[in-house]
């Protein structure tokens, strides 16, 4: 198939470059100093989910667009090739995806493994962690080669993703808090749970403090979220939504690449 | 044959492509000249697939291929500015090529022929805008196919490298493919063209023969010739 051989190269050629392993060894250093500091794995997994949620969708944000652009010529190499232009950009897709997936799980498996995860019940938060970590990765980039797709201007493209990445992260949670606010006597459950669908960084956080059970840190819409659907429904609930938030943006650049000019 | 009809394309506000009409017989080799701006990389990419027209058919031997794919397995490409990963190394980039494509490759004799030993390890960002553009000639020649799309290919070549250039393209004009090719240079067009395809303004302005133009304009040389159209068509 040649869309594992575009995978594959896409894969080879950033795992030869020098952020991949920096991110991995941020990843390494973070889970070493964490389990060091914390001396506690489930104290270390909740510390870690503040960071995955952002970092991760961040990095995603700006490799993916920087990827897009910087293999603008290669891909117009394979483009004049016998292949289809969606296996082209699909490839190269899979290949930065899993290239940040892989740093994420190596990264932070290895000090894990070393504390002694396997004789700890908290292997499935942390296994839960790293499912989302990765999800993460693949919606964000697929987001940001979503944005590169649509703009042909480098600088403003960047924006735009560095932009969207910021909304996710940091604006959309102002809004939410503030519409919170402003609308306390209405009753506002459902509006609290569709818009915590509608940000794949809230989804994340919500699932997997479902999955630690921490009413505490779970917040308003954790707990309407656990009321709604109790903590097995919700969990599946919010890893589908998520899954949904990685099909669409893929939908969109396959029917973006019919009339993309390369 | 390639056959070509009102091809149309717009990039944003800019009509790059006006009705475009052109038929190319099979067999020779066809220079695509015109200024600047006036469509022929456009042009060349259409027949690619590589820009989508908004209007128009292109057809090779009657069968359309727009929005298809498996008829650039008999094509050959050489794109105007070669940027290749920088992390691979010649013979990295050759053998990814020839993994993607599963035809026999010719690529041995096309790196002695334009002299890349030297150069088969070193990876591809350090190497010089001539080298590069050789490399690109070895991607373009290692495969055998009947359609051979060039733009620009004398970009940045030393004399030697052109001179086996050129003999590469009468060899391959002899086995009776078709070469299209675009350049600013009107010496080496009016060497090795059969056909002179004269591009303005996203149309054709002129179609034949060097003589021909020669004759039409009046004028002695390719370029002269050339250049009395581009004053012709002024307003």
């Amino acid at each position: 198939m040649t869309i594992f051989k575009i995978l594959k190269y896409s894969f080879f050629d950033l795992n030869r470059s020098r952020w991949s392993y920096a991110y991995l060894l941020f990843y390494l250093s973070l889970g070493f100093v964490l389990l060091f500091l914390n001396n506690d794995l489930s104290k270390a997994i909740i510390t870690l989910l503040n960071v995955i949620i952002v970092l991760t969708p961040l990095i995603g944000t700006v490799l993916g667009i920087t990827y897009f652009y910087s293999s603008a010529e290669f891909t117009e190499l394979l483009l004049a090739q016998p292949i289809k232009r969606t296996t082209i950009i699909f490839g190269q897709y899979l290949g930065l995806s899993l290239s940040l997936s892989v740093s994420l799980v190596i990264g932070l498996g290895i000090p894990f493994l070393a504390y002694g995860l396997f004789r700890s019940s908290a292997i499935f938060d942390f296994a839960l962690l790293l499912v989302i970590g990765s999800l993460l990765s693949f919606i964000f980039v697929a987001l940001a080669f979503n944005i590169a797709l649509s703009r042909e201007n480098r600088v403003k493209g960047f924006g735009y993703a560095i932009l969207m990445w910021l909304f996710f992260a940091v604006i959309y949670d102002g809004l939410f808090l503030i519409s919170l606010v402003v609308f306390d006597d209405y009753p506002i459950d459902r509006f609290a749970l569709i818009a915590t669908m509608l940000n794949p960084i809230d989804l994340s956080r919500i699932l997997i403090l479902m999955k630690l059970d921490i009413s505490a840190l779970m917040g308003y819409t954790g707990a309407v979220f656990e009321r709604f659907f109790g903590t097995g429904i919700g969990m599946t609930m919010s890893l589908g939504a998520l899954v949904v938030w990685c099909l669409v943006p893929v939908l969109r650049i396959r029917q973006k690449l019919v009339k993309k000019d390369f | 044959m390639i056959r070509i009809d009102n091809l149309k394309k717009r990039f944003g506000r800019l009509e790059v492509l006006k009705s475009l009409c052109l038929e190319i017989n099979a067999g020779g080799i066809i220079s695509v000249l015109g200024p600047n701006g006036s469509g022929k990389t456009t042009l060349i990419k259409s027949i690619l697939g590589m820009v989508v027209p908004d209007n128009g058919s292109i057809t090779i031997d009657g069968r359309s291929v727009l929005r298809r794919w498996r008829y650039r397995d008999n094509i050959s490409y050489l794109p105007q500015i070669a940027h290749f990963p920088g992390n691979l190394s010649v013979t990295e980039l050759v053998r990814m090529v020839r993994d993607l494509r599963s035809k026999e490759s010719r690529h041995p004799e096309m790196i002695e022929l334009f002299e890349l030993e030297p150069f088969l390890n070193k990876k591809l960002s350090n190497l010089s805008g001539g080298t590069k553009q050789k490399v690109n000639l070895v991607l373009t020649f290692m495969f055998e196919s009947d359609l051979i799309l060039l733009d620009e290919p004398t970009a940045g070549l030393d004399p030697i490298s052109l001179i086996h250039l050129r003999e590469l393209l009468q060899r391959e004009r002899s086995k009776g493919r078709t070469i299209i090719v675009t350049t600013h240079i009107m010496s080496f067009a009016e060497e090795i063209s059969d056909e002179i395809v004269f591009v303005l303004d996203g149309k054709i302005h002129f179609k034949g023969s060097v003589t021909q133009i020669q004759d039409d304009t009046g004028q002695a040389t390719l370029e002269t010739a050339i250049a009395a159209l581009l004053r012709s068509s002024q307003p």
